[in-house]
């Protein structure tokens, strides 16, 4: 990156973002298009599909055969509540009024799908499968990415965000836990497996943090080494780049020969008929993943500290060792906790790879699906794997502010 | 001349020769991997050839590389312009957010969406690898100095002269760095895609993984690391031309 006029380079993206403040007085195009997507979907794309058993694929249903027409209208005027939201001037009262809108929206055709299904359990008997249409992802996903939008647009502090995040989710689940949804294929799937799921969420976490304990501290101390060590830099970060470049299952796949004596034999689950091997293997190379991203973190905020600080505290008598742990880490802590996002996000996605190792977690779900041909089992595994991505990521961001004092967003 | 020698020295020279070593190698490695898994009936992947794996890896690759440079770079532009800049808040929080979803959950709703193949698979890794490439051409853009951007305007330049001659070429390394980790994130991603019924590399891994054929990981890994590294030396190589 060419850095040759510094204040030019700061200057830049500040005015962009004041211009997107100010600039857009008028009216919401993206959430404009966005309504008009639910509204051509609504119209031409099932809102649920309806198939006779988990495996046949299921016939697209729209909404208004689907449920009641009061549902429907409610639905549709829901819909068209956020498309006259958009054309609103632009203002903090705008946004509360589209996230209101857009949470109430998510909600609702959450419900009015697991309504659908209880119609047709109530009509077709216990083995037909309702999944979610078309339609309804596009409505779920716009109306998501439209409360996603006016949320950042109000700009609430991260700790906030986790508040309003875990009431939504809250939400859910308070539906979930009331049957609203049990008779949605994806609930039936979760029901069947209501014990392993558990274990694999835990099987999963505990691949990510196994994973961790090795990752951070060598991770960091390679960090400090290539902080203090010039000529070591360019190669170990070479080595690093050249294991993160390498594809996750190739890793996966290799360790599990020269591990196999090691590890421990899991019944994990067979999903493409998988011969597990264990969650050794998977550890060491999610480890190795997680080098790169820490060790770079800690060699970028520990660089950060400005020379003269260090020069002050070597005056006031510190030794390097004070220096690091007193002066240099207390002011690099926003950019590690950053990493540390970054690490626990990448570990959480590359650990849905492991199960293919048979160290279980997540994946299992989502491979076994794909091994089934079992959609609504896929989609159990991948949003969950997604929802679990989504909450570490939040944590640590409202971590990484409530530490750094001062800061908003 | 002496660019291409300069060039014999370079890593990127090696991985790659190194890899069309092994893809030319290894149909003829059967008594190799038979003596090194004896207890193996069939030692060596032969349900489709390492050439016909490689070729079908890199065009899924290619495919879906071709689409995300063309699409990413043009609404990387088109937040930057001031018609575009209503989108550019939503497309910020969009990329961030969506960076944060595992590869193989993308490329598993796919199959919901496209069924089984090569298909779904193309789909995750363009709609995956836009990611990189969109923020990258964003940040790539926001970073380039006031002054080059003054004295095209001083010229007479217009808008678009500007973006083209100025504004491109100052941030296409920043560009072709999301374009690297796109490349690389996806050749990982399509080495997935054979649990989704693509032809990857990635097909001998998960063969042999299913069916206890330590020699089939082998091949597929070995084959897979040196096509990624290879790729990724390459596009180093590329960004450093242009810096």
């Amino acid at each position: 990156m060419s850095l040759t006029d510094g204040s030019a380079v700061a200057e830049t993206p500040e005015t962009a973002a004041i211009q997107r403040r100010t600039g857009g007085a008028g009216a919401n195009p993206l959430l404009m298009l966005i309504v008009a997507g639910m509204a051509a979907a609504l119209a031409s794309l099932g809102f649920v599909s309806v198939g006779p058993n988990r495996i046949v694929s299921g016939k697209p249903l729209a909404l208004w055969s689907a449920v009641e027409p009061a549902f429907a209208v409610g639905l549709a005027m829901l819909i068209l509540m956020l498309g006259l939201a958009a054309l609103l001037r632009s203002g903090a009262w705008r946004d509360r009024l589209v996230s209101v809108v857009a949470a109430l929206l998510l909600l609702a055709s959450v419900a009015t799908a697991g309504h659908a299904a209880s119609l047709v359990a109530e009509a077709s008997g216990p083995i037909a499968r309702t999944s979610l249409g078309a339609a309804f992802w596009i409505i779920a996903a716009g109306s998501a990415f439209a409360f996603a939008d006016a949320m950042g647009r109000m700009a609430p502090h991260p700790l906030a965000q986790v508040v309003v995040a875990a009431a939504m989710g809250g939400a859910l689940a308070a539906l979930a836990v009331s049957g609203a949804l049990s008779d949605l294929s994806l609930a039936r799937e979760f029901a069947n497996r209501r014990e392993a799921y558990g274990a694999e969420v835990l099987r999963h976490l505990a691949l990510v943090g196994g994973a961790l304990a090795g990752a951070l501290p060598i991770g960091a101390l390679l960090g400090v080494v290539a902080l203090r060590r010039q000529a070591w830099r360019k190669p170990l970060f070479a080595v690093l780049n050249l294991i993160q470049t390498i594809p996750s299952i190739a890793i996966f796949g290799l360790l599990i020969g020269p591990l196999s004596t090691l590890s421990a034999w899991l019944p994990g689950l067979r999903s493409l008929g998988v011969g597990g091997i264990g969650a050794a293997p998977a550890i060491i190379a999610l480890t190795l993943y997680g080098l790169l991203p820490t060790a770079r973190g800690t060699f970028a905020g520990l660089a950060a500290t400005p020379p003269a600080v260090i020069e002050a505290a070597r005056g006031m008598g510190l030794d390097e060792r004070q220096i690091l742990w007193r002066v240099s880490i207390p002011l690099a802590l926003p950019i590690l906790i950053a990493s540390l996002r970054l690490v626990v996000v990448q570990l959480v996605g590359l650990a849905v790879v492991a199960a293919l190792i048979g160290a279980g977690g997540l994946g299992a779900f989502i491979f076994q699906g794909l091994g089934q041909t079992a959609t609504d089992l896929i989609l159990l595994g991948a949003l969950s794997a997604i929802a679990l991505a989504l909450a570490a990521d939040l944590a640590l961001r409202s971590l990484g502010a409530a530490l750094t004092p001062g800061a908003s967003s | 001349m002496s660019r291409l020698l300069r060039l014999a020295g370079r890593p990127a020279v090696w991985v790659s020769g190194a890899f069309l070593l092994v893809l030319g190698a290894l149909p003829y490695s059967a008594g190799l991997f038979g003596a090194l898994f004896p207890d193996l009936p069939r030692p060596l992947y032969s349900r489709a050839s390492f050439l016909d794996l490689a070729l079908s890896h890199a065009a899924l690759v290619g495919i879906a590389t071709l689409v995300v440079v063309g699409v990413g770079i043009g609404v990387g532009i088109f937040v930057t312009r001031p018609v575009g800049r209503d989108f550019a808040g939503p497309i910020d929080t969009l990329t961030a957010v969506g960076q944060t979803f595992p590869p193989t959950a993308v490329l598993a709703l796919a199959v919901p969406a496209m069924g089984y193949g090569g298909a779904p698979t193309v789909m995750a890794l363009i709609v995956y690898g836009l990611l990189p490439v969109v923020s990258a051409t964003i940040a790539g853009l926001n970073a380039v100095p006031r002054a080059p951007m003054q004295a095209a305007d001083g010229i007479g330049l217009s808008p678009g002269g500007r973006l083209l001659k100025v504004e491109l070429p100052l941030a296409a390394p920043v560009i072709l760095s999301g374009v690297r980790t796109s490349v690389v994130l996806n050749i990982g991603t399509a080495t997935i895609g054979s649990t989704v019924g693509a032809l990857t590399l990635g097909s001998p891994i998960i063969e042999g993984l299913s069916g206890s054929n330590p020699a089939y990981v082998i091949q597929g890994a070995v084959l897979v690391g040196l096509f990624a590294v290879a790729a990724d030396l390459w596009l180093d190589e590329l960004e450093r031309a242009l810096t």
